[in-house]
């Protein structure tokens, strides 16, 4: 009975399945593709290849590069993206030292409140301060932006696919929107106050270039091109997105070795015991 | 326990003689796990993994109970106190990246433990309490790791929130009221994140109470093997301890060196980068995938894209959920009396070319975007899955021709069975 009833469901779920697989090929044949050709698409392009020194199982951190994509986010990104998870005292892990801190710390204006009326007003940030945000509110943010939010940037190695090389990329993506693609996509034109870049999900976004050659001067005399802020700026995002990536992988070799021995052991005594009950391998 | 040769428990000192009078926890679990429960000589490390998904429960509760203490449920400022335990709390990215990967290590742990039990017939009788008890085990675990992702407020959660709970907005008539009543509002937010946090930190120990009656309806005709064919007698056995305390102690550090590897060196392969954006109701991600553990069942959900007969939505739902609920009645649908799929040829061909290779297109589908040709693959996928259980396995085990089976556990191991040869027992083995 419960087989004949099985036998039954199991047609029935079969059938319809199958009907949605017909009435889905059919579609498929009489449009000729699988899925519209869009100019996302066709014209998407996955992230350039970045090596940074933290990659990899034995990574470390370069705190010469890590400095110099601090200064780029202070004096470029930070105008309008804010980095919420991150303390300025997080920057002491950078190589800078406590008088350093601090005085990062001063140069920039956090919210406060007045200590003899009581109104909000503004003072020089202290170590245990987190990185402000540039825009009061959302609504502010939109405003100043062509109608997008400058999203926060503590997480965005982590919160794209291809991480740190989708923000290399990113930054050194833009471009004039390809000839291609207007012919054939007419619609797909970059809108006004949007700026083309293949690397974009939708191809088109509302952040103007942020770097031009020489934007920044380094105080370690490296020259401050597109490419070398980037790719600064993209390993400070990493530092930010995990701060602590760099013990985890240290402390996994370790665990990893210890757990190795122990296993091997574990090995050692498993055949120990089952020594008495095996059978001697038949030889044929 | 189960079978008259298995050694009793003999405490020596006065302490333990002591607390086995008045207490006799030890004897419990020298029964259980220890030197009193004999255990098939033959098994291999296919049966490691009931061990295993056992230690994942203890890691997740303990990993998860310590995440609590550091954990806000609050819409408001659950993300960020996630970001809290990564970066302030002592250790807390360890603990979180534990729990985080110890879910999906848990899940791969079960379902090959499922699918050991479908090659090898585990389900049949005696056993089929205990597979009916795995069942459940599987259908909770699916309910707490459905809640744990939520609880990170990450983009992620919330819309996958939203899809699985909008799943019972597909019920007729009762459907959008349910939906309300179970979200506690219209759209997943601080109502919902507050109960799914209550029920994941509870489901757990549900878990832990079923897994008591698994593993004691387990006990009663005692463990299956490899062959299939059921112990005759003490030669067949060897005690649990030390023989298998040791072979599982091996396995557990294997698994612990894979299970590491990812917890120090991969930690977010397995998840989706969305969920390191905090939950925002205005923006919907541009695809909406579930965690990675739940990809068959999504594929299954989405395959029914037409409507027949009923609603396409309604049927996915339901397709859905039968694709699990088949498991119950697997016992009473594959009939056939000989259980290891080594001496089922025809079995073994759709097990091997029919139902793995489905299993494989429908995780690949449901992880990939709801798109042709994705969809039309699951459909094949998705029909085969449901053939197979109701309708092959039930024909095959009616006109399949078993391979001849060993006399007994004893003979399969050594070449020759005393008993066998003394003609002690000429029933057939099954
Ligand atoms: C003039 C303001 C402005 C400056 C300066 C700026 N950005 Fe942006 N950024 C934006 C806006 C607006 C968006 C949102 C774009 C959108 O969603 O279309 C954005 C988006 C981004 C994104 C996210 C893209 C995505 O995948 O969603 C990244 C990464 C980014 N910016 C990095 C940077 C970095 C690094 C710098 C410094 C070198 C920088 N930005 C400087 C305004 C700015
Ligand atoms: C059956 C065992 C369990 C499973 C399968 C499970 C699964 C999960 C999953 C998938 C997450 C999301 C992880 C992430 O993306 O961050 C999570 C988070 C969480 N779980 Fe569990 N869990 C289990 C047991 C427990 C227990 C027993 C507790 C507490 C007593 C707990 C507390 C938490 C907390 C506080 C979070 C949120 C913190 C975080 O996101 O890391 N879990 N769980």
């Amino acid at each position: 009975m419960i087989r004949l009833i099985g036998i039954l469901v199991g047609l029935g779920f079969t059938v319809a399945v199958l009907w949605a697989f017909g009435s889905g090929s059919a579609a498929v044949i009489g449009q000729g593709y699988f899925v519209e050709p869009t100019a996302e698409h066709e014209f998407h392009e996955e992230p350039k290849p970045l090596h940074l020194a933290s990659d990899g199982p034995f990574g470390k951190w370069d705190l010469q590069q890590l400095q110099r994509g601090y200064q780029v986010y202070k004096e470029v990104c930070s105008a309008c993206h804010s980095l919420k998870y991150v303390a300025f005292r997080d920057l002491a892990q950078l190589g800078y030292s406590e008088a350093e801190v601090k005085a990062t710390a001063a140069s920039w204006t956090v919210p406060g409140v007045d200590p003899n009326t009581g109104e909000a007003t503004t003072r020089p940030g202290t170590p245990t301060d987190y990185f402000p945000s540039p825009f009061a509110n959302d609504i502010a943010a939109r405003a100043a932006n062509n109608n997008a939010i400058p999203p926060d940037l503590s997480l965005m190695t982590k919160a794209r696919h291809g991480g740190a090389a989708y923000v290399y990329s990113l930054l050194t993506g833009y471009q004039e929107q390809p000839a291609e693609l207007l012919e054939r996509f007419p619609d797909a034109k970059t809108g006004t106050g949007l700026y083309y870049n293949p690397y974009f999900p939708n191809l088109n976004l509302a952040m103007a270039p942020p770097l031009s050659d020489g934007q920044v001067t380094y105080a370690d005399g490296t020259p401050a091109t597109v490419d070398q802020m980037s790719k600064d700026v993209a390993a400070f995002l990493t530092w930010t997105a995990e701060p602590t990536l760099i013990k985890r992988k240290q402390t996994g070799w370790a665990v990893l070795g210890f757990v190795l021995f122990a296993t091997i052991l574990a090995w050692l005594a498993k055949q120990q015991v089952w020594a008495g009950v095996k059978p001697k391998r038949r030889e044929d | 326990m189960s079978f008259p040769w298995a050694k009793h428990y003999e405490p020596k000192a006065p302490l333990m003689r002591y607390l086995d009078e008045k207490l006799p926890l030890p004897r419990l679990v020298y029964n259980a796990i220890g030197g009193g429960y004999p255990v098939p000589r033959n098994l291999n490390y296919w049966w490691n993994f009931g061990v295993l998904a056992g230690f994942c429960l203890v890691l997740q509760i303990v990993t998860g109970v310590i995440l609590a203490m550091h954990y806000a449920a609050n819409a408001g400022v659950a993300f960020a106190s996630v970001e809290h335990i990564m970066r302030d709390v002592n250790w807390g990215w360890l603990l979180r990246y534990a729990h985080a990967n110890g879910a999906s290590f848990f899940f791969a742990v079960i379902y090959l433990h499922i699918f050991r039990g479908f090659f090898y017939g585990s389900y049949k009788a005696p056993r089929e309490m205990v597979w009916l008890l795995g069942v459940v085990i599987f259908l909770l675990l699916m309910a707490t790791g459905f809640m744990g992702y939520v609880l990170p407020w990450g983009q992620m959660s919330f819309w996958g929130a939203k899809v699985i709970t909008g799943l019972f907005g597909a019920i007729p008539l009762v459907g959008e009221p349910l939906q309300v009543w179970l979200l506690g509002g219209f759209a997943p937010d601080n109502a919902a994140l507050n109960r799914f946090f209550s029920l994941h930190y509870l489901l757990p120990f549900v878990i832990a109470g079923v897994v008591i009656l698994h593993i004691w309806a387990l006990h009663i005709p005692g463990s299956s093997n490899p062959t299939g064919v059921e112990v005759k007698s003490e030669s067949d056995t060897v005690p649990f301890h030390p023989y298998f305390t040791a072979k599982d102690g091996f396995g557990l550090g294997v698994f612990l060196l894979v299970y590491l590897a990812f917890v120090f060196f991969l930690p977010n392969y397995l998840g989706h980068p969305d969920n390191y954006i905090e939950a925002n109701p205005m923006a919907t991600p541009a695809h909406i995938v579930p965690e990675w553990y739940f990809w068959p069942f999504y594929a299954i959900l989405r395959a029914f894209t037409a409507d027949f007969i009923l609603p396409a939505k309604l049927l996915g739902v339901l397709a859905m959920f039968a694709s699990i609920l088949v498991w119950f009645f697997l016992p009473w649908l594959d009939k056939s009396p000989v259980r290891s799929g080594h001496y089922r040829p025809l079995f073994r061909k759709f097990f091997w070319f029919g139902l793995i290779p489905a299993m494989a297109v429908l995780f690949y589908c449901g992880g990939a975007p709801a798109e042709e040709p994705y969809v039309m693959l699951s459909q094949i996928a998705t029909a085969y899955y449901f053939l197979h259980f109701l309708v092959i396995l039930p024909i095959v085990s009616m006109v399949e021709r078993p391979e001849p089976l060993p006399f007994s556990i004893t003979e399969a191991v050594l070449g020759s069975d005393k008993q066998a040869v003394l003609g002690e027992n000429t029933t057939p083995a099954t």
